[in-house]
């Protein structure tokens, strides 16, 4: 059952993107150009950087697993009709409760105290999150800006806890907490194969995505989210707990990005110090905006950024380009995204079976976000 | 543990911090409040704010003159706002999601072309000594204020002579409470609203200034972090009328000055939590503020803010 218009709406879904992404490569390519650069050179180095070999390859994978996570805390609010964009707080605070755990409660080793320090992360982060929901729907405060305020004190929290209470006194130029105990460490996947330091934080987010991605398309309560998100009053009509599903897809979100932080920890960082804030978070709000919110196409997306991240480095080894290139990188390619969202539906104009119509301009607040 | 010297001493300091931090708190949410009158949000003037404090870093630097560096902080504000009102304008592009792109663009691009500026030293915005007919050195050091403080000042009485009694001023409101209305009397709305935001950029852009040439007077990566999105905030407490907006800017100015005060009296625990005072306080003014149902008193009806 194809039609026409819902073939041209999945080739759309696909080539925007691309175009997008495409454009936003050619931007950044020009403004190193400006600044005495060779664009093909630059281009060169970022696919090398990020894909070029096992080793660059060990690197964007490592990058690409907690943007996964950072991407669903967008992506689950935004299906519920949210734009929440407090995940580099919730990710500190992730980071924050897998460290904390064991200083309050004795942690078994193994596999059930490494589920314990994670689960640890993602509830405290979950809670947190959850505020930004619970506020919307009781008080209708705007949740962008709650969650970005909320996240700007969770980070805060974070660094009060690490460099005071916590800190652990043999962390002299680098304040951290006391580092996670051997057993609880999360180790890598297959360090002998051509996969090398590559954790297990790569398989919980492509799970989590794939698993978010089932429950959102199969489930009636995801499918109740999304017609929350489509639209608030409906779902109120024929009875659906409205409030209840919101601040569960918040709490999910931040559960996510915490989980991003507490891997971090486990995985890589061994305690909570100030490296685990590294704008994971606004990251993932870029991931989730080019996935259109769809957890099937975050891993995708995660890697492509994940390699990005992982070329700025090379970047900068050879150019000399400032390790800001990345982020003027992100940044071109979300402005580019949501230009690209004006096209949608136009890009095959003479071929559509629709009869010719005339775009009315919606109100500003009807329009969808992205 | 602190005896009435040191008190006096802390209020003074949270007193002329309170203009010294409030500034650009004042310029930013002017910009927000001129681009919200409008009928749309911008995010974005976060990352106006930072590139902003570098480019007037980097002209006040280059040319030694310092309004030259503020002249070049309020263009760039306004060039990358005038992004955002265009970006906005096409169809199916939401305002919220624009400003948090251009709060990632403009940051990356303030932290790229500011990474040579991050040692010298440019030419600072002078202070008006208001504390000079005291002896007391304390009195002198909390009155020395910005000199661009008395501009926001009258900035904030312009705009709220020009949104009652100028034609301009009209026409923006009209945008931004009836777009129908506007269209009905032949202005364009996006039009409006591009101008709009673009001088709301340049307003938000002489905070940037402020920060990177006054207090706290460098260009580093951590100068702005939140201050451009507390603004948006400030806005809906101030609801939407300027001069409210500059009690608004000291109130959050002596918030944010707690932190620093109380490091000067030598009590350096907690500084971290003092320094998200101004956070919470937000949150707390947004909560108080917004209502259950229905859409804020004194908001643009066209606002996407009180949905």
């Amino acid at each position: 059952m194809h039609t026409p218009r819902n073939w041209h709406a999945s080739a759309e879904a696909v080539l925007l993107p691309v175009m997008a992404l495409a454009a936003a490569l050619l931007l950044f390519g020009v403004f190193c150009w400006f600044g005495g650069q060779s664009p093909t050179e630059v281009w060169g180095l970022l696919f090398r950087g990020a894909f070029g070999d096992a080793f660059s390859w060990q690197n964007t994978l490592q990058r690409a697993a907690p943007l996964m996570l950072t991407a669903l805390a967008v992506a689950l609010p935004a299906q519920a009709g949210l734009t929440v964009i407090g995940g580099e707080g919730a990710l500190a605070l992730g980071a924050l409760g897998c460290a904390a755990l064991p200083y309050v409660i004795p942690v078994p080793g193994g596999v059930i105290g490494s589920a314990m320090v994670l689960a640890s992360g993602a509830l405290l982060a979950a809670l947190w999150v959850a505020i930004a929901g619970v506020l919307r729907q009781w008080r209708r405060v705007n949740e962008t800006i709650s969650s970005l305020l909320l996240s700007y004190i969770a980070i805060a929290l974070f660094k009060h806890c690490v460099e005071g209470p916590m800190r652990d006194p043999s962390s002299l130029n680098k304040p951290s907490t006391r580092p996670l105990d051997e057993a609880l460490r999360i180790g890598a996947i297959a360090p002998d194969s051509f996969l090398g330091d590559v954790h297990w934080g790569l398989v919980i987010g492509i799970a989590a995505c794939v698993l978010f991605g089932v429950w959102l398309s199969f489930t009636s309560q995801g499918f109740s989210l999304r017609v929350v998100g489509g639209n608030a009053r409906t779902a109120r009509l024929v009875g659906l707990a409205t409030d209840r599903l919101v601040v569960l897809a918040c709490a999910l979100g931040g559960a996510c990005a915490g989980l991003a932080g507490a891997i971090e920890v486990a995985a890589v960082q061994t305690s909570a110090n100030a490296s685990v804030i590294a704008g994971m978070g606004y990251t993932g709000i870029l991931v989730s905006f080019v996935a259109r919110h769809n957890p099937w196409a975050i891993p995708p997306v995660a890697i492509l950024f994940g390699g990005f991240a992982a070329a700025g480095s090379l970047l900068q080894r050879r150019l000399g380009l400032p390790d800001a290139s990345v982020l003027v990188l992100q940044g071109f390619a979300f402005v580019c995204i949501l230009g690209a969202e004006a096209l949608r539906g136009r890009l095959f104009p003479l071929l559509t079976t629709r009869p010719a119509f005339t775009v009315i301009k919606p109100a500003a607040g009807n329009k969808a976000i992205a | 543990m602190m005896n009435s010297d040191a008190w006096i001493t802390l209020l003074f300091a949270i007193v002329g911090g309170a203009v010294r931090v409030g500034t650009p708190f004042l310029f930013v949410s002017l910009g927000e409040c001129l681009t919200e009158k409008s009928g749309r949000i911008n995010l974005g003037l976060e990352g106006v704010l930072v590139l902003a404090a570098m480019a007037g870093f980097a002209g006040s630097y280059l040319t030694g003159v310092w309004w030259l560096g503020v002249l070049l902080a309020g263009f760039s504000g306004a060039l990358l706002a005038l992004l955002h009102g265009a970006l906005c304008s096409l169809p199916r592009v939401s305002d919220i999601a624009t400003g948090i792109a251009l709060m990632l663009l403009g940051t990356g691009l303030a932290f790229y072309l500011g990474k040579p500026l991050i040692q010298p030293q440019a030419a600072q915005i002078p202070s008006i000594p208001l504390g000079a007919w005291s002896s007391s050195q304390l009195v002198q050091s909390a009155l020395s204020i910005n000199a661009l403080f008395p501009l926001g000042v009258a900035l904030a009485a312009l705009m709220h002579w020009g949104f009652a009694n100028t034609r301009p001023g009209l026409v923006v409101r009209m945008a931004g409470d009836s777009s129908d209305a506007a269209r009905a009397l032949g202005y364009s709305v996006n039009g409006v609203r591009i101008a709009a935001t673009t001088a709301g950029g340049f307003i938000a852009g002489i905070g940037g200034a402020s920060l990177s040439l006054y207090y706290p007077g460098s260009w580093n990566e951590g100068l702005s972090s939140g201050q451009g999105l507390i603004a948006v905030a400030l806005v809906i407490f101030a609801r939407w009328r300027p001069w409210r907006c500059l009690g608004a800017a000291l109130l959050f100015g002596g918030a944010g000055a707690i932190g620093p005060s109380l490091q000067s009296v030598g009590i350096s625990g907690g500084y971290y939590l003092f320094s998200a005072v101004p956070y919470a306080l937000t949150l707390v003014i947004l909560v108080v503020t917004s209502s259950a149902r229905g859409s804020l008193r004194g908001a643009p009806a066209e606002l996407g803010v009180s949905r």
